[in-house]
């Protein structure tokens, strides 16, 4: 039987060929044949296939860490270093990066892109200010904004002030003229507590999503405008008005898990792995892809493929001992009187013992006769 | 503030659908297994939001997949 979908592609073919029922047949049968032969039989070791089919080609992987992706001046991490970070499950990227597709309505010229660029990136407050100073006399700092970025970013002297009081508390927050005075509510004031102020007030946020240093809009072949960010930030992302939010994408796994689910981490994984393959010309069957992705995701978190991750909770103490640090699983199983029950492979060829896998699978079951002995 | 977004929207989140007491017996004995030996998925889960599940339960998971279109995938709630 085939599945539906090459079904209806092998009807189509045989529609199109016009031949007689009888060839038809004969195809048909031919094609279902190839297909059951395709099939991965029980006992096949596909996890050593898989580990195969990803380490030859990726001994052949640039070993170029970085490279600027296009006219784009952004650096991302690609090639070997970049699948590791995949398979481990590294918290973060190195280097976080996120795709915001504008809804078109938005995107009518590429100065309102610019525009909404420019709104996501983050803007702090030591980015549209002439001087920050301390004032040693007065015991205070004074912030000179610069207008001519502010007026470029479109952000009003207002936003900068409201953004102040709510960010820093337990001070008191002038306007004077031209400039913005900060100074502590306590009387006396020592100059270091000013100087941790003034550092403390050049990270103010003032608009933008967190994390994202550098912008960049770029027109793709179907004519869409997409920002490119520098940073991820998942979160903020989807409560962007103009932007497309189903179709958001990050590199960051770990945030598409805490925000959109397993599922979508598994795909993320799975679309992560097959861009960097492609970008390096590799071409490993994606059905590998996607058992390593489904393996990461089984427990609902995502668990790298290390001796933390899904290596260390393998339950046999052998087949944990002979993945890294041996000693250590093998000192701590005995102090805890662990049991190992030679279920899996590894153990089994420690042993010097057939292992459960193809033939070695199944057992024999043989049906006794009835009645009494001789 | 704007309306918040339906991450079930997202196309990286696939269809997740919460299988009935009867739909579960059914998949159990269809591949002979216990319940344990399903892949899991927490019960905070962002995209079982709207499904309200309980541990124990079991949710299927209709993927697009490059390989055959659509497949079925299944996971049991779990605590933590």
């Amino acid at each position: 039987m085939l599945p539906e979908y090459l079904n209806e592609r092998v009807s189509k073919a045989l529609k199109r060929e016009k031949l007689g029922l009888k060839d038809q047949n004969e195809i048909l049968k031919k094609i279902e044949q190839t297909y059951e032969n395709a099939k991965i039989s029980p006992g096949e070791a596909i996890g050593v296939i898989t580990a195969e089919s990803f380490g030859e080609p990726s001994t052949q992987m640039t070993l170029n860490v970085f490279h600027f992706a296009g006219v784009a001046e952004m650096q991302v991490t690609v090639g070997l270093p970049r699948l590791v970070e995949i398979f481990d499950a590294r918290k973060r990227p190195s280097t976080p990066e996120m795709k915001i597709p504008i809804k078109p309505k938005y995107a009518k010229t590429i100065e309102a892109v610019r525009q909404i660029a420019m709104s996501v990136r983050e803007t702090k407050l030591v980015d549209i200010s002439e001087q920050i100073v301390i004032n040693v006399a007065k015991g205070n700092v004074e912030i000179t904004l610069d207008r001519k970025k502010m007026r470029d970013l479109d952000i009003k002297p207002k936003e900068v002030l409201t953004k102040l009081i709510e960010g820093m508390k337990g001070l008191d927050v002038k306007e004077g003229e031209n400039s913005i005075i900060l100074k502590p509510k306590d009387k006396e004031t020592v100059l270091s507590e000013v100087y941790k102020l003034k550092e403390k007030a050049k990270e103010i946020h003032i608009r933008g999503l967190k994390g994202v240093t550098h912008v960049l809009p770029i027109k793709n072949k179907e004519g869409d405008y997409i920002i490119h960010c520098a940073g991820s930030n998942l979160k903020e992302a989807l409560l962007i008005e103009e932007a497309e939010k189903s179709r958001i994408t990050t590199n960051d796994v770990f945030e598409v898990m805490d925000i959109l689910g397993v599922e979508a981490a598994r795909a993320a994984i799975i679309n992560e792995a097959v861009k960097v393959l492609r970008d390096q010309g590799i071409d490993v069957d994606i059905r590998h892809i996607m058992f390593l992705a489904d393996v990461m995701t089984r427990t609902g978190k995502i668990k790298g493929i290390t001796r933390t991750g899904i290596t260390g909770e393998k339950e046999s103490v052998l087949a944990r001992a002979s993945f890294e640090t041996p000693l250590k699983h093998i000192i701590n199983a005995s102090l805890i009187g662990e049991r190992d029950d030679l279920n899996s492979v590894v153990e089994n060829v420690i042993l010097n013992q057939p292992v459960p896998l193809g033939t070695g699978l199944p057992g024999v079951i043989v049906k006794l006769p009835k009645g009494d002995k001789k | 503030m704007e309306t918040q977004f339906n991450i079930t929207e997202h196309f990286l989140v696939p269809e997740h659908i919460k299988l009935t007491e009867e739909e579960k017996t059914i998949l159990l004995n269809k591949y002979n297994i216990t319940i344990k030996q399903l892949p899991m998925i927490d019960i905070k889960d962002p995209a079982l939001k709207d499904l309200n599940p309980k541990v124990g339960e079991v949710i299927k998971i209709v993927r697009w997949s490059p390989t055959s279109k659509t497949t079925e995938f299944y996971r049991v709630v779990v605590d933590g």
